[in-house]
């Protein structure tokens, strides 16, 4: 154990919690994947330098409260607005960066006109799209995105295409408009897949400085508590599952 | 080269979903037997193993451990 004590030295830690997260203790369930991304957020802000120049937009959902996570500027949309008040922000302030951080409820279904519009204008945001295809704040309900044969609390008997329609894939439908700049889907149940998402975020806070379009970061997720299944064996889950309808990878770079 | 490491998990804030432990290349995390203030059973660092890699952090939703590495 000496060793050990000596190691635990400040000048010997190589990874901590960002400074930029506050300390109040967050209200997601264990294992949320919204964590991880709130944290990968606050790395990239800090690691820019550029926690003045931020503001973020939170959604309605279980992130609703992500302005107490994050020590930067913040408004609070309504349900799936983010994006408008993104654009309002973003027009309003140019040398900010601005970005929403939106779930699969709030962006894929209610916010569904001001997304496509936003990115038909090409907006120079970023949008941070967490999709665990389910309602998780309002306890486990289908989402757009909810897989076909998946089982929530409005289907029970899993989602049959001819009553309840198919999965929206609304990052491939985005990147068939002009005014996006970068759009990619990515993951955070790995170390390794917290990397890549952390290298697009920056990638997309850097493409709204370049006025080049819209930035849309996809973050496929798990809910596991809207799953009923353990957070480990809710990323397994999503790797079977979720990654067959929704597979990683970057789907447009127009800077590339 | 080599790298020796260790972990600090802040057991209060740890909710213990265990993301890190399937993450830790060198099964050097356990769940506690104890529990913390919440009722949560806690990580904690099973063996020396540890290399210090940060796997563990990096996937961590609640931010709690904090990786320390020295060469060796």
């Amino acid at each position: 154990m000496d060793i050990i004590s000596d190691i635990k030295k400040p000048e010997n830690m190589v990874y901590g919690r960002p400074a930029l997260l506050t300390d109040n203790v967050m209200h997601y369930c264990p294992g949320c994947s919204h964590g991880t991304v709130h944290k990968i957020v606050a790395e990239v802000i800090e690691e820019m330098g550029i926690q003045d120049r931020t503001i973020g937009i939170s959604p309605v959902g279980c992130s609703v409260f992500a302005y107490n996570y994050i020590d930067i500027d913040w408004q609070e949309a309504a349900h799936g607005r983010a994006p408008a008040l993104a654009t309002a922000t973003k027009r309003l302030c140019p040398d900010k960066y601005v970005f929403t951080y939106q779930g699969d409820g709030d962006l894929a279904s209610i916010g569904t006109a001001e997304i496509i519009h936003a990115c038909s204008r090409g907006e120079n945001i970023v949008v941070i799209f967490i999709n665990n295809g389910i309602y998780g704040m309002t306890g486990g309900q289908m989402a757009p995105t909810t897989l076909l044969g998946m089982k929530t609390s409005t289907t029970p008997y899993g989602r049959d295409p001819k009553l309840n329609g198919f999965p929206l894939k609304i990052t491939e439908m985005l990147a068939a408009l002009d005014g996006t700049a970068f759009i990619t889907r990515q993951s955070v149940h790995t170390a390794a897949a917290v990397r890549k998402t952390k290298n697009a975020i920056r990638k997309g806070f850097e493409y709204s400085m370049k006025d080049v379009g819209l930035s849309f970061i996809e973050v496929v997720s798990t809910c596991n508590s809207g799953w009923k299944l353990s957070p480990v064996e809710a990323n397994a889950w999503m790797v079977e599952h979720m990654f067959v309808k929704y597979p990683l990878g970057d789907i447009k770079d127009v800077l590339k | 080269m080599a790298f020796k490491g260790t972990i600090e998990i802040d057991i209060q804030r740890c909710k213990g979903c265990s993301v890190c432990i399937g993450n830790c290349p060198n099964k050097c995390i356990r769940l506690a037997k104890a529990v913390n203030s919440k009722g949560y059973r806690y990580a904690e660092l099973a063996n020396d193993s540890c290399v210090g890699c940060a796997s563990c952090a990096m996937v961590c939703p609640d931010s709690v451990i904090t990786v320390y590495r020295v060469k060796i």
